[in-house]
C-alpha cells in the first residue's frame, strides 16, 4: 500500500491552503453579520470606577453597548481553570474571580470592561474608542519573584501574597541526604522567558443566536471545539449543550494558545442573544500580542548533586511560575504535573524533589505553549548536566551515559513510568550525524576567522498522549483525557473518519487517512477525515500536548476493529466461508489462499442493502470507539546544536543541528519532520530571539513584531534529522508523539552551544547580540586572568 | 483606520495645492511607514496625498552627481547601472532596507522626510553630503535632520529629489535590530573631496549625527585598523529593549570598521 503506515504521502489539505482556499473562521460571513470590538484597559491595574457609554451609543452603526455588569447579571459564568492542584500544606489552589469583561477591576493592559456591537468593523472601533471608562489606578506588579515580596500590589483578594498555590513533589529529606552525600554539587539559576503564541491565524469568532430555535452557533479558532462547547455549557452557562453548537473549520495555528475559551468568544455568544445579530470578532495581531495566553515564564534555582563517577545523587529544584492576572484554562498544570514531573530527563535518579510556587500577576494569562511544561523542565535539567560536565571536566556526553536510564519500563520518583526508549542509541545516531569528532577542527578553523565555535547537547524527554483518564482525574484533571472516533464505510465502499482530534495544521486529513489506507487497503483519496464540529464529531478532547497519534489515531484503531469484524461477518455469509477464513488484503475482503473476494463497494452495499446478512445483524457498517489510554508515551531524543559567536557584536549563527528522535512508529515522516522542523524554529526563537517584555507598570513593550522578534527563514538553519524509532508498547500503533518535541529539546541544545563558545555559563534566554556580548564582556577578566 | 480623504496628485504643483487645502494632511511617498501606523490608529490625517502619479519617479546622471527623484523606490535605487557605478555603497545600502515588500513600496524621499532615527538613508545623505531639493528650496544633509522624526522640511513642503555626487570611497555597514530589521547601529564611511564624513544612524538618541572621533581617526589614516584603538562613548547612545547605550556604541564601533573595510 502505497500511502500506508510509513509513507511521506504528500499532505491532502495543501491543495486549499497554498491556494488560498481554506475556511477559516473570519471567512464565515451571516446575512445578519454584526461586528464587535473591545473596550480595552490601558492600566495593568485599576478600579474600574464607571462606564460611560452614551456618546458610544449614539454614534452610527452603534447596535449595542455591553458592560461586564449585564454580562454576570445574565447569569454568564467566571472563566474557569480546569485543573486542581493542591498547595503542600493540603489547601485548595486560590483561584480568583475572572469575568468575561471586567466589572470591579481590571488586572493587565487589554483586560476587557465593555464591547461595542456595531454594523461595521470601523464603526465597532470607533465607537469603542468613546466609551468613556474611569479608572482608579493602582500600583502593578509583573515578575513573579516581585509579586511575591511583601508588600508587592495584591491583585485578587482571595489569593494573599499573589501565591495561587505552593506545590511540591518528591521527598525532600532523601533528596537533600542525596545531595549531602555528593562529591559535587552544581547549582544553577534560570529563567525560561516569557513567550507569545502568535499563530498566523489570530484567534476568530462568529457567534450565531437563533431567537426561533433557541439555539446558538460559534464559529472559533479552537484546538478543541467540543472542550470549548463544554465548557461554555457547563462553567459560563451561555447555553446548555444540546443548545449550543461549537464549529472550529480550517484554524490556522494554535501552538497551544487557541485551546482555551477566553472572554472575546463567550462574549460574542451572549452579545448575539443581546442583540440578536450574529457577532464577529476577529483579533487584530496588536490585540493578539495583548490577550492571547503567553507561554513559559519561570524563574529557577536547581541543585544537582554528583558522585565521584558522575552518577546523579539527588536534584532540587525551586521553580516559580508566572501566571499572569488570570488563572488560564489548564495554566496550573503546567508547571505541575506537565514540568515536575518530567525532571528525571533522561536519567535514572533515586531523589528528586521540586517546589513549585505558582503567583498572579498584572500581564496577560500564561498557559501551555508548545511543550507546556516539558520545554522548562528539559532546559533546567539539560543545562544542569552542561554546566556539570563543565565543572567536573567531564565531557558531557559521556556524563549523561553515565546516567541513562538503560532498562524499561523505568519508575522515576516524579510519578512517570517510562515505557520505552534507547536514549545511548539516541545519542549514537545523533553524535554520528552530527560529526562531533571533527568539531575541534571546526573550531580551530572557525578561530582562524575570528569566530568562536561551539558545540552543545540536550537530551530531552517529554510526557506525550495525554493522557489516562482516571491517572488525570487523581491529579487534579477536570475533564478526563481519552479520545474518540467513529468510522464510516459509506454504501459505495468510501470511508469517512470522524475524530474528536482538531487539525490546526498538523495534517491529520492525510495521517488519518494514511492509517486506514493501511488497514483496509483503501487509497488515500477514498478517505476523508471529519473533525471540528460539534455536530458532526460525538465528542472529542481536542489536539494538544502530542496526543492527536497517540490518542486520536488509537481511538480510530479500535473503531477500524469493530468495522473489520462486521466486514469478515458479512464477506463470511456472502462468501459462504468460515469467518476465520476472511482476510483484508489489497483493497479487497478474500477468502484467504483463494479467488473468491468482495470490493468495499461490494461490501457497503450489501451491510446498507440489508438484503443478505447474517440472521440478527443490524444493517449499516459503521463503528464508534473511545479510547483511554493506559500511559502516557515517552518520546525523547538527542539533539546537537553547534555555533559560532562573532565577539565584536555577539551575533550568533547556528551553523549545524542535529535531532535524532525516538517518536515511535512514523505513519508520515514528512509530516513528522515537518513537525521537527517548525518545534526546533519555535525553540530557536526561544533560545534566540524571542521575549515578552512589560515595563514595571504593566504596559507590553513588546506589542508589534517591530519589538517582538520571531524567527525569520535565515534566522534557522537546514536540519538534520534521524529517527531512532522503538515502539511505544501501550498503544496499538506503537506511536509516542512528535508535535512538541523541537521545541524542548532545541533551547538547551543552542544555550549549552553558545556558553560552550563563549566559556562563561551565565547567558539568560534569549540569547540576543547584546546578551552573548556583555557575557563576553563579563567572561573576559576571567579568561585573562586564567 | 480612521476615514481619511485619498487623493493622487498630477504633479508636484498639483500636490502641493492638494496639501494646502487640507486641515489636517499627509503625503503618502511609499507608505511603508504611514500606511501601518494609519491602521494601528495612531494617526489621522484629514486627507492623503499621493504622489505615486506626480512624476517624480527616477534617476538622472552627470559626471559623477545623481540626482534620484523623491519617488524611487529602494529596489529601484539599488537595482540601478547608475547608482551601482557612481556611489556603490548607496546602492548596496538601498538592497538592505526592510525587505522586499518594502523596498518595492518604500521610496527615498519618504524615507528622508520621515527621519526615523534607525533608518538607513539618512546616514547616506549626511556622510555623502547630499543635499535634499524640494519644492521650494535646496536642503543641504547637514540641516535637514533635525533630530528624531524631525527635518527642516517646512509645512506643506515636498522633497523633489535627492542630489548626491560620489565620494572617493564610501561604504555603509549595518547591525539590524533582530525584531525590526531597522539599524541597531549603521554606519556610512565615505571619503569625500572636502574630507572624511562619518554618519551614524539607529544609535543616537538624538537620531542621525557624525562622529567625529571616527572621522578624526579615520581623516589620519583611511583603514579599519584606525579605528581598533577608539573609544566611541556610549554617551547620547540610545538604550532599550534591544540594546544598551554600551552596546550600540560597540556597534557603531564594529560597523565604522566593516564600513572601511568595505569602502
Amino acid at each position: 500500500m502505497s500511502d500506508g503506515i510509513g509513507a511521506r504521502t504528500k499532505r491532502k489539505e495543501d491543495k486549499r491552503f497554498t491556494t488560498g482556499r481554506g475556511k477559516y473562521t473570519d471567512d464565515v460571513r451571516m446575512e445578519n453579520q454584526a461586528y464587535a470590538a473591545f473596550v480595552r484597559s490601558p492600566h495593568a491595574h485599576a478600579e474600574v470606577a464607571g462606564i460611560d457609554a452614551a456618546k458610544a451609543e449614539a454614534m452610527p452603526g452603534v447596535i449595542a453597548v455591553l458592560n461586564g455588569a449585564e454580562l454576570t447579571g445574565d447569569g454568564i459564568g467566571n472563566i474557569i481553570c480546569g485543573w486542581a492542584i493542591t498547595s503542600k500544606d493540603g489547601s485548595p489552589m486560590n483561584m480568583g474571580a475572572w469575568s468575561a469583561l471586567a466589572t470591579q477591576k481590571v488586572r493587565y493592559v487589554g483586560d476587557a470592561v465593555a464591547v461595542v456591537v456595531a454594523e461595521s468593523v470601523a464603526e465597532a472601533q470607533a465607537a469603542a474608542e468613546a466609551v468613556e471608562v474611569s479608572y482608579k489606578e493602582l500600583a502593578a506588579v509583573t515578575m513573579s519573584d516581585a509579586a511575591l515580596e511583601t508588600g508587592a500590589p495584591e491583585i485578587h483578594d482571595n489569593a494573599p501574597g499573589n501565591l495561587i498555590y505552593d506545590w511540591e513533589i518528591g521527598d525532600v529529606a532523601a533528596t537533600d541526604a542525596g545531595l549531602a552525600s555528593a562529591s559535587h554539587v552544581c547549582e544553577i539559576d534560570l529563567t525560561n522567558n516569557r513567550l507569545s503564541p502568535n499563530p498566523m491565524e489570530p484567534r476568530s469568532a462568529v457567534a450565531i443566536f437563533d431567537e426561533a430555535e433557541d439555539h446558538y452557533t460559534l464559529y472559533t479558532t479552537s484546538q478543541n471545539p467540543h472542550v470549548a462547547r463544554l465548557v461554555l455549557s457547563a462553567f459560563y452557562q451561555v447555553a446548555p449543550e444540546h443548545k449550543l453548537r461549537v464549529i472550529a473549520p480550517d484554524v490556522g495555528g494554535g501552538f497551544g494558545s487557541k485551546i482555551y475559551i477566553y472572554p472575546e468568544e463567550i462574549v460574542c455568544l451572549w452579545a448575539s442573544m443581546k442583540t440578536n445579530r450574529s457577532v464577529k470578532w476577529t483579533s487584530s495581531r496588536s490585540e493578539a500580542f495583548m490577550t492571547d495566553a503567553h507561554g513559559r515564564d519561570h524563574v529557577t534555582t536547581a541543585k544537582m548533586g554528583f558522585d565521584a563517577e558522575g552518577k546523579i545523587t539527588g536534584f532540587k529544584v525551586d521553580t516559580i511560575a508566572n501566571f499572569g492576572a488570570y488563572m488560564s484554562l489548564f495554566s496550573s498544570a503546567v508547571p505541575t504535573y506537565l514540568y515536575a514531573t518530567l525532571l528525571s530527563g533522561q536519567y535514572d535518579i533515586s531523589n528528586i524533589h521540586c517546589n513549585v510556587r505558582a503567583v498572579y500577576t498584572n500581564t496577560v494569562p500564561v498557559d501551555a505553549y508548545r511543550g507546556a511544561g516539558r520545554p522548562e523542565a528539559s532546559f533546567v535539567i539539560e543545562r544542569m548536566l552542561e554546566v556539570a560536565a563543565r565543572e567536573m571536566g567531564m565531557d558531557p556526553a559521556e556524563l549523561r551515559r553515565r546516567n541513562f536510564v538503560q532498562s524499561f519500563p523505568h519508575q522515576t520518583p516524579v510519578i512517570m513510568a517510562y515505557d520505552a526508549g534507547d536514549f545511548d542509541g539516541n545519542m549514537d545516531k545523533a553524535q554520528a550525524a552530527a560529526d562531533v569528532r571533527g568539531f575541534a577542527a571546526r573550531k580551530a578553523e572557525a578561530a582562524s576567522r575570528g569566530k568562536l565555535r561551539g558545540l552543545g547537547y540536550a537530551c530531552y524527554i517529554e510526557a506525550c498522549g495525554i493522557a489516562p483518564s482516571a491517572a488525570v482525574g487523581s491529579l487534579g484533571a477536570g475533564v478526563g483525557l481519552w479520545e474518540s472516533a467513529e468510522v464510516r464505510v459509506n454504501p459505495v465502499g468510501t470511508i469517512e473518519i470522524l475524530t474528536g482530534s482538531h487539525s490546526h495544521g498538523q495534517g491529520h486529513e492525510t495521517t488519518f487517512a494514511q492509517v486506514v489506507a493501511d488497514r483496509f487497503g483503501l487509497p488515500v483519496e477514498n478517505i476523508q477525515i471529519v473533525h471540528g464540529d460539534t455536530d458532526k464529531v460525538q465528542f472529542g478532547m481536542g489536539t494538544y500536548g502530542s496526543r492527536s497519534g497517540a490518542v486520536g489515531i488509537s481511538a480510530i484503531v479500535k473503531a477500524m476493529d469493530k468495522v473489520e469484524a462486521k466486514v469478515k461477518k458479512i464477506a463470511a455469509h456472502q462468501l459462504e466461508a468460515s469467518e476465520d477464513d476472511i482476510v483484508i488484503e489489497g483493497g479487497e475482503v478474500k477468502i484467504a489462499g483463494t479467488d473468491k473476494k468482495m470490493g468495499w463497494h461490494e461490501i457497503g452495499l450489501a451491510a446498507y442493502t440489508g438484503h443478505n446478512l447474517p440472521d440478527g445483524m443490524e444493517p449499516g457498517l459503521k463503528e464508534g470507539a473511545f479510547y483511554d489510554p493506559v500511559n502516557f508515551t515517552f518520546p525523547a531524543g538527542t539533539y546537537i546544536a553547534e555555533v559560532e559567536v562573532d565577539p565584536e557584536t555577539g551575533t550568533v549563527e547556528i551553523c549545524q543541528f542535529t535531532a535524532a528522535d525516538d517518536f515511535g512508529t512514523l505513519i508520515n515522516p514528512m509530516i513528522v519532520e515537518g513537525q521537527v522542523h517548525g518545534g526546533v524554529a519555535q525553540g530557536i526563537g526561544q533560545a534566540l530571539l524571542e521575549q515578552v517584555v512589560y515595563d514595571d507598570e504593566g504596559q507590553l513593550l513588546t506589542g508589534s513584531y517591530m519589538d517582538y522578534c520571531m524567527p525569520r527563514a535565515d534566522d534557522v538553519p537546514f536540519y538534520t534529522i534521524e529517527h531512532n524509532s522503538t515502539v511505544c508498547p501501550n498503544n496499538p500503533l506503537g506511536i509516542k508523539g512528535c508535535g512538541e518535541a523541537g521545541a524542548i529539546g532545541s533551547p538547551p541544545a543552542i544555550i549549552n552551544a553558545i556558553t560552550d563558545a563563549i566559556g562563561a555559563e551565565d547567558l539568560a534566554m534569549p540569547a540576543t547580540p547584546q546578551r552573548v556580548w556583555a557575557a563576553l564582556q563579563a567572561a573576559a577578566p576571567r579568561m585573562a586572568a586564567e | 483606520m480612521y476615514e481619511t480623504n485619498y487623493h493622487k496628485a498630477k504633479s508636484l504643483q498639483d500636490a502641493a495645492a492638494l496639501l494646502s487645502q487640507a486641515d489636517d494632511g499627509a503625503v503618502l511617498a511609499g507608505g511603508q511607514t504611514l500606511i501601518p501606523t494609519l491602521k494601528q490608529r495612531l494617526a489621522a490625517p484629514s486627507d492623503l496625498v499621493d504622489l505615486a502619479d506626480a512624476g517624480l519617479a527616477g534617476i538622472e546622471e552627470a559626471s559623477g552627481t545623481l540626482e534620484i527623484g523623491a519617488m524611487t523606490t529602494h529596489a529601484e535605487v539599488a537595482a540601478s547601472e547608475k547608482v551601482q557605478k557612481v556611489i556603490p555603497g548607496l546602492a548596496c545600502l538601498a538592497a538592505g532596507i526592510g525587505d522586499p515588500a518594502v523596498r518595492h513600496r518604500g521610496t527615498i524621499g519618504g524615507s528622508l522626510a520621515n527621519n526615523d532615527p534607525a533608518a538607513d538613508y539618512p546616514a547616506a545623505m549626511l556622510a555623502l553630503a547630499a543635499t535634499i531639493v524640494t519644492d521650494q528650496r535646496e536642503i543641504a544633509a547637514e540641516d535637514f535632520f533635525t533630530g528624531m522624526f524631525s527635518t527642516d522640511l517646512e509645512e506643506g513642503e515636498i522633497i523633489k529629489s535627492i542630489r548626491v555626487s560620489a565620494p572617493e570611497r564610501g561604504a555603509y555597514a549595518k547591525f539590524p535590530n533582530p525584531a525590526s530589521r531597522y539599524a541597531m547601529a549603521g554606519v556610512f564611511v565615505a571619503k569625500t573631496a572636502s574630507g572624511v564624513r562619518v554618519a551614524v544612524t539607529g544609535a543616537g538618541e538624538d537620531g542621525v549625527y557624525r562622529d567625529a572621533g571616527i572621522e578624526a581617526a579615520l581623516t589620519a589614516d583611511f583603514a579599519p585598523s584606525a579605528i581598533d584603538g577608539l573609544d566611541v562613548a556610549a554617551d547620547g547612545m540610545m538604550s532599550d529593549i534591544h540594546g544598551s547605550a554600551v552596546y550600540r556604541a560597540q556597534l557603531v564601533k564594529v560597523m565604522a570598521k566593516r564600513a572601511t573595510e568595505a569602502a
